[in-house]
């Protein structure tokens, strides 16, 4: 029976779509620890500009990225209206800072397309795969590639 | 299979004890303490790991105990002198029996090479002596009643129970009878102490002496497990029966103990026997249990200054009950985190035993004379310390011997004793640990430490440096004296990797040393990891912590007291002497602020580089304990940051690294001698 319902149903991901520099993104919702409102930080010294600085989450020290820096566009200057969503990445804890999140998406595994592969650039690097929404599309960010260069060194 | 490789895990960790006990006592029957008590120790030591290794069939292990524990036995029942060559196999005997226990543990593969001569030099003590059956208390069983004959396996057994042994709750009777189990028995008992007068009769007292022969054991192994619970209270010897000269006291024969009632106490539990036997008893934790308390911990104390704040904002009427509870508050989670923390404090000795070994190692490849002298083996450090701390002394101590002690000759050439001195101490000193390796050798050549750092492109040839300077280029990555690359040390990563691995504990390496007289090396480490004593300062508007271990005084300093050096050097007037002013907004990568000190807080700090240096901050909050937070595993390093620690408020604040601070000041005496290349060394 259950062989069958392995067979019928195809593998189900989730997503949480956001966005950052205006361009629409989404992360695997299995990464994500939670979301909350931006907090003021505490700034880090002789950090690039894509980190922002670290926040105290029940405890923990959390570095937070602008998703935007890090990925290339401009930063993003923080309100009360933006919004950090807390990773967890191989053992390491991030906040992510990005502009804002729009909703969770469900879709079946065939349904993601490979990244179309033109010239390379801080972004395009980073993508393991879009998913076309009718009209619109968005990119899937692969955290793990996302995070590979140490935080603390300047892009 | 679960319960099985629980069973083993406990078992190894009893074997850390054994082996812990073993060079104990090894140890101090090296320093000439040979006395029966200290050969006994050892003895069941070995003893007991034989017997658990056993029950999981370690064939290797079991074997090498049982020829280890036959030499024991011997020198035990003074059958064997006990000269310096046996003491030596015996040190021996003990590493490699750790080694096979570790081998054990880890199921790799023994390395057979060591084990064997160890074994062939235990062997050759023996001689022709019969080996000791394994099953001798069974044997024991099959005698026949007129054992006592058979002179060669009778014992004399007269035991002497103390005061404390009835206050305990043991029973004679209970421990005769346990010997009745191992062999046929005649009890007498002197009763010649026991007082006439009535009224002076107290029952706790130990008045009589019983004296029992029991045929039966090959030794006296059993029978010393009988008494194993009891043996320090109570006076016991055991010996063989001479058949010959022998010439008994009176004795009332009897082969069924009669034991008056008089004594007899509330059944003697097995518990307050051990309890009594162990007066160190220890639990064991799972060690993530205790880091899950100390964080939990951490948080209390930070919501306690949390809640105080925030009441002390709050201007309530009638405060002064509430604040006095605050303070009880305070107080009591002061404590909890005391308590939680000296579960996690180790003393140093395990450490320091294992150091033990590895300068006999390092002595006997070198052919040198070491002796090594541990001191303060009895101060704690966190159990992470004590960990990460073995092998950078191993190195440490491994580089002493090789390069720091000279050959005899040599040393008897200098009129020095032949023999060398090691001293490895530890000790506490205001919130730090200090561990101190001494040798008394030929001290550092820093002619050729010069020249080989020039060789090796380590400074520029020209380079004016001072002794200090020298010294500490011996921990430059690459950098090795050592003319061959020798076994033991000298493959040039040592005392890089040394410094390394001390820095990650949040401590800090330095040298001093006398030409000719000999080279010291000093460790110091924070007590604990997790908690800090600070000083909450502002920087630029950011609060941030110095650890109070570095900062010597501060300073309000006034116009007169500030010199200017060229563009960017700033000079403190302190005492007569001139220190150079950091200024830590700037360091920090915050805009850089006027030169004018007069409305700033110096903190006089001390590292192990720098002398003496001023930090300039905007101004000083408070001085507290601080529950240190790791950036490393989420962040990374950041240079002039050791961590960051959460305030009363809930807000982070870093931890000012002021040994990263300081070298990393480009205006620092260090290039101002000598060049860009020295001060990348000096950072290093």
């Amino acid at each position: 029976m259950s062989l069958r319902a392995d067979v019928q149903k195809p593998k189900r991901l989730e997503f949480v779509t956001l966005v950052a520099g205006e361009q629409n993104f989404c992360i695997e919702i299995t990464q994500i620890r939670e979301i909350r409102r931006w907090t003021p930080v505490t700034m880090l010294p002789h950090s690039p500009d894509h980190v922002l600085g670290v926040i105290n989450l029940r405890g923990a020290v959390i570095p937070i990225i602008d998703l935007a820096a890090k990925l290339g566009f401009a930063q993003i200057a923080p309100t009360e209206r933006h919004v950090i969503i807390i990773i967890a990445v191989e053992d390491r804890i991030i906040g992510l800072l990005v502009e804002s999140v729009s909703e969770i998406l469900g879709v079946d595994a065939e349904n993601v397309r490979e990244t179309p592969r033109g010239p390379e650039d801080v972004t395009t690097r980073v993508i393991t795969g879009i998913i076309p929404l009718g009209d619109d599309m968005t990119k899937i960010i692969s955290l793990p590639t996302l995070l590979t260069q140490p935080l603390q060194v300047a892009a | 299979m679960a319960a099985d490789s629980t069973m083993r895990d406990v078992f190894f960790e009893e074997c850390e004890d054994l082996i812990a006990a073993l060079s104990d006592g090894l140890g101090a029957m090296r320093d000439g303490q040979t006395d029966d008590e200290t050969v006994n120790a050892v003895f069941r030591a070995v003893h007991s790991v034989k017997g658990a290794a056993g029950a999981f069939a370690l064939d290797d292990l079991v074997g090498f105990a049982h020829a280890f524990e036959t030499v024991l036995d011997a020198v035990r029942s003074h059958r064997l002198p006990l000269e310096d060559r046996i003491l030596h196999v015996l040190q021996r005997a003990g590493d490699v029996l750790a080694d096979l226990i570790d081998a054990a543990r880890d199921g790799s593969a023994v390395n057979q090479a060591q084990v064997d001569p160890v074994v062939d030099d235990l062997r050759s003590f023996l001689g022709d002596e019969p080996q000791p059956d394994e099953n001798f208390i069974f044997d024991a069983l099959t005698l026949s009643f007129d054992g006592p004959t058979d002179a060669a396996l009778t014992h004399v057994i007269t035991f002497r129970p103390s005061d404390a042994f009835y206050i305990s709750g043991n029973d004679p009777f209970l421990v005769v009878q346990a010997l009745q189990s191992l062999g046929q028995t005649r009890v007498s008992v002197d009763t010649s102490h026991a007082p006439t007068d009535i009224t002076a009769l107290d029952w706790r007292s130990g008045y009589f002496t019983w004296q029992i022969e029991l045929d039966g054991p090959d030794n006296d192994i059993s029978i010393r497990e009988v008494f194993q619970f009891v043996d320090d209270l109570c006076d016991l010897t055991i010996r063989l029966k001479d058949a010959v000269s022998e010439q008994e006291p009176a004795v009332v024969e009897n082969d069924d103990v009669q034991i008056s009632d008089t004594f007899e106490q509330p059944s003697a539990t097995a518990l307050p026997d051990r309890n009594i036997k162990r007066p160190t008893s220890s639990l064991r934790v799972d060690p993530e249990r205790v880091d899950r308390l100390i964080n939990a911990v951490g948080e209390l104390i930070i919501n306690q200054s949390v809640i105080s704040q925030r009441l002390m904002q709050a201007n309530l009427p009638n405060n002064a009950e509430l604040f006095a509870d605050l303070d009880d508050y305070k107080l009591l989670a002061r404590e909890i985190q005391e308590g939680v923390m000296a579960i996690r404090a180790q003393p140093v000795k395990p450490l320091f035993q294992r150091m033990l070994r590895i300068a006999r190692e390092a002595a006997d490849a070198t052919g040198k004379l070491v002796d090594l002298i541990t001191d303060g083996e009895a101060t704690e450090v966190d159990k992470t310390v004590v960990e990460r701390l073995a092998d950078p002394l191993t190195h440490m101590i491994r580089n002493a011997i090789d390069h720091g002690i000279e050959q005899p000759e040599r040393r008897a050439e200098v009129g020095k004793d032949p023999q060398g001195k090691l001293r490895l101490s530890a000790r506490q000193r205001s919130g730090s640990i200090v561990i101190e390796i001494a040798d008394d050798g030929a001290g550092l050549d820093r002619q050729r430490i010069k020249e080989i750092a020039i060789a090796k492109n380590l400074i520029p040839e020209d380079a004016q440096l001072t002794e200090a300077e020298i010294d500490h280029l011996l921990f430059a990555p690459g950098f090795s004296t050592a003319k061959a690359v020798t076994n033991l040390s000298g493959r040039g990563v040592g005392m890089d990797v040394v410094k390394t691995a001390i820095a990650a504990l949040g401590g800090r390496v330095a040298i001093s040393s006398v030409t000719g007289h000999g080279t010291t090396f000093s460790i110091t480490l924070p007590l604990t990891l997790a908690v800090m004593d600070g000083m909450i300062i502002n920087v630029g508007g950011q609060t941030m912590v110095v650890p109070i271990s570095n900062i010597i005084e501060t300073v309000r300093p006034k116009a007169v007291d500030i010199s200017y050096m060229g563009l960017t050097s700033t000079l403190l007037r302190i005492r007569g002497d001139y220190v150079p002013i950091i200024d830590l907004s700037e360091r920090m990568g915050q805009a850089t602020t006027t030169r004018n000190m007069t409305d700033r807080v110096l903190l006089l700090i001390q590292t192990d580089t720098v002398a003496q240096c001023a930090l300039a901050v905007d101004d000083i909050y408070d001085q507290r304990q601080v529950v240190v937070k790791s950036m490393q595993a989420n962040y990374g390093d950041i240079a002039g940051i050791s961590g960051a620690t959460i305030l009363g408020d809930g807000k982070i604040a870093l931890i000012i690294d002021p040994d990263a601070v300081v070298q990393s000041n480009s205006n620092y005496p260090v290039t101002i001698s000598t060049g860009k290349e020295l001060a990348h060394v000096a950072a290093r």
